[in-house]
């Protein structure tokens, strides 16, 4: 059916009752967390200073000006850290066919009709979405805030230019949030799911309704007995 | 000549406006009182200006700021643009004037024109630190700035300097201090050619239209008033020979408006941009009240099991 490999390093199915499957290893659930804090605190303080009725937020960070000061630099954090989600997940993240499929019955997806829906590997094609769209504005979000880095980088940028770049970085943040909003509904809509970015494993039935071609997968290469990174002890 | 503003009295005076006369405040809403004072003007006479920079130390002098000892590079500037303690700044330029083949040394008074219309106070996203008196007014209150640079953006006219050492953004306040208390600028009260003069906005293009006859009887027929509509009109004029052409006075903006970027930025954007977050918030919210929450059933577990015990021969 599929010539690449759905599972990821550390992906295991563990027999029981029920059937558990480790999903995401630590080190990628703190780089997880770490970018989920930064977006969070990026999004308040960007929205402090977005509308006049939302500047109290600024108080959550000292003031106005510890607002301004920190934004940025939890931007860097922000980027760096999502660079680290993107190597850790780019791959299995690539469009493939049947996710055309699944997003073309997407009211199926939405009425909760998940029988008729094709089987999905480890992403389906709404997460791939959230991944690439946060990939895209996460590049356009850093380049033009480099731009309105008023304190270090303004000398290097005509105020024409930091006019363009203020007006996309509002822009492209506004649907950072929404993006941002798709996601973490998703994660509570579909329940079992948080579990995957907290203890870092799901339950098998959580697999087999939601990703069953991931599931197939790492049950056909354990019986193969086919070491696939780290084998947790049974 | 215009009528000096006659020196102050020693006794303490009232301050002439204060908060009650604001006419805008940065990123609140306000409402500006039933009557406004008489606006004011500053009107600056390039053809009468000297270029003697003693309006540069005036308002050195009066705001306590001090700037640095700079460097020469040729040009008579000095220091080489406006910075966050050079409020004002000449601006000399050598043009060449093709009709009559005179080589015309303008020499502008570069500062905040105090606009109408702020593009400034608009783009400004901390409550009060911008704030736009009924007399015409533009000032920055430094207690309430955070540093942004948001001020530089939405200025037509690239007047506002943010300090490198409070991080705070600076530029003239049309000596607001000394014009509550009946003065005039310290620019005006310095220049020693009257070609700055200070007073209510009626006076000063009441004033201006003599000058203007002037120079157009001295064969300055483009002579005119600049008080761009763009913005509002501002509250800072100038007289100039060639009214047609500002731009050639070293760069001064021809017919300014506030940038569509930032109309886009601090308009449209700001409520769509609420509105689309609030409509993917409450669409999750109405989805979730409507399909219920997307369970694993105890099927699906019975699945996961028979599949992970089937293949384990």
């Amino acid at each position: 059916m599929t010539t690449h490999s759905e599972v990821a390093k550390g992906d295991s199915v563990h027999r029981g009752n029920p059937v558990t499957v480790d999903r995401y290893s630590a080190a990628a659930r703190v780089n997880h967390w770490i970018t989920a804090i930064s977006l969070v605190l990026l999004a308040l303080s960007g929205l402090a200073l977005f509308h006049p009725s939302l500047y109290f937020l600024t108080g959550l960070f000292g003031g106005g000006a510890l607002a301004r000061i920190i934004h940025p630099f939890i931007g860097v954090v922000l980027l760096l850290s999502f660079l680290g989600l993107f190597f850790r997940f780019w791959k299995l993240n690539l469009w493939e066919r049947t996710d055309n499929v699944w997003l073309g019955r997407l009211k199926d997806v939405l009425t909760k009709n998940d029988e008729k829906l094709p089987e999905v590997g480890k992403y389906n094609a709404g997460q791939k979405m959230v991944f690439w769209s946060m990939s895209l504005i996460i590049v356009i979000l850093a380049a033009s805030g480099v731009v309105i880095w008023q304190q270090f980088f303004s000398e290097y940028f005509t105020v024409d230019q930091q006019r363009v770049a203020v007006l996309i970085h509002a822009i492209v943040a506004i649907v950072a949030i929404c993006v941002w909003i798709v996601h973490v509904y998703a994660a509570i809509w579909v329940r079992g799911t948080i579990g995957a970015m907290t203890r870092g494993r799901v339950t098998g039935g959580w697999a087999w309704r939601h990703h069953r071609r991931w599931l197939r997968e790492l049950v056909s290469d354990k019986s193969k007995g086919k070491p696939k990174g780290v084998t947790p002890a049974e | 000549m215009f009528p000096p503003i006659q020196n102050p009295t020693t006794e303490a005076v009232p301050p002439k406006f204060g908060e009650a006369d604001l006419l805008r405040r940065s990123a609140s809403t306000i409402t500006p009182p039933a009557e406004r004072q008489t606006e004011v003007a500053k009107l600056i006479d390039v053809s009468k200006c000297i270029g003697c920079k003693a309006c540069q130390s005036a308002c050195l002098e009066w705001n306590e700021l001090v700037e640095e000892v700079g460097i020469n590079t040729g040009v008579y500037d000095n220091p080489h643009d406006l910075t966050p303690n050079t409020w004002t700044l000449m601006r000399f330029t050598e043009f060449e004037n093709t009709e009559t083949g005179n080589l015309e040394w303008l020499i502008r008074k570069d500062g905040c024109m105090h606009c109408e219309d702020p593009g400034c106070l608009k783009a400004c996203p901390a409550p009060g630190a911008i704030v736009q008196y009924t007399n015409g007014i533009v000032d920055f209150v430094h207690e309430n700035c955070i540093g942004c640079g948001y001020c530089v953006k939405g200025c037509p006219f690239n007047i506002p300097r943010i300090s490198k050492v409070d991080h705070k953004a600076y530029k003239c306040s049309l000596c607001v201090d000394r014009v509550a208390v009946g003065q005039g600028p310290a620019c005006a009260k310095a220049c020693p050619t009257q070609a700055i003069v200070f007073g209510t906005k009626e006076e000063m293009k009441q004033y201006a239209a003599t000058r203007i006859e002037d120079l157009k009887s001295r064969g300055y027929a483009n002579a005119g008033l600049y008080d761009p509509p763009g913005v509002g009109g501002t509250h800072v004029m100038y007289v100039l020979h060639h009214n047609d052409r500002p731009e050639i006075y070293a760069g001064l903006a021809n017919n300014p408006r506030i940038s569509p970027m930032v109309e886009a930025w601090k308009g449209l954007t700001k409520y769509a941009g609420l509105t689309a977050i609030g409509a993917f918030a409450a669409f999750g919210f109405l989805h979730h009240l409507v399909s219920g929450a997307n369970r694993v059933s105890s099927a699906d577990e019975e699945a996961a099991k028979r599949l992970a015990e089937g293949e384990r021969t």
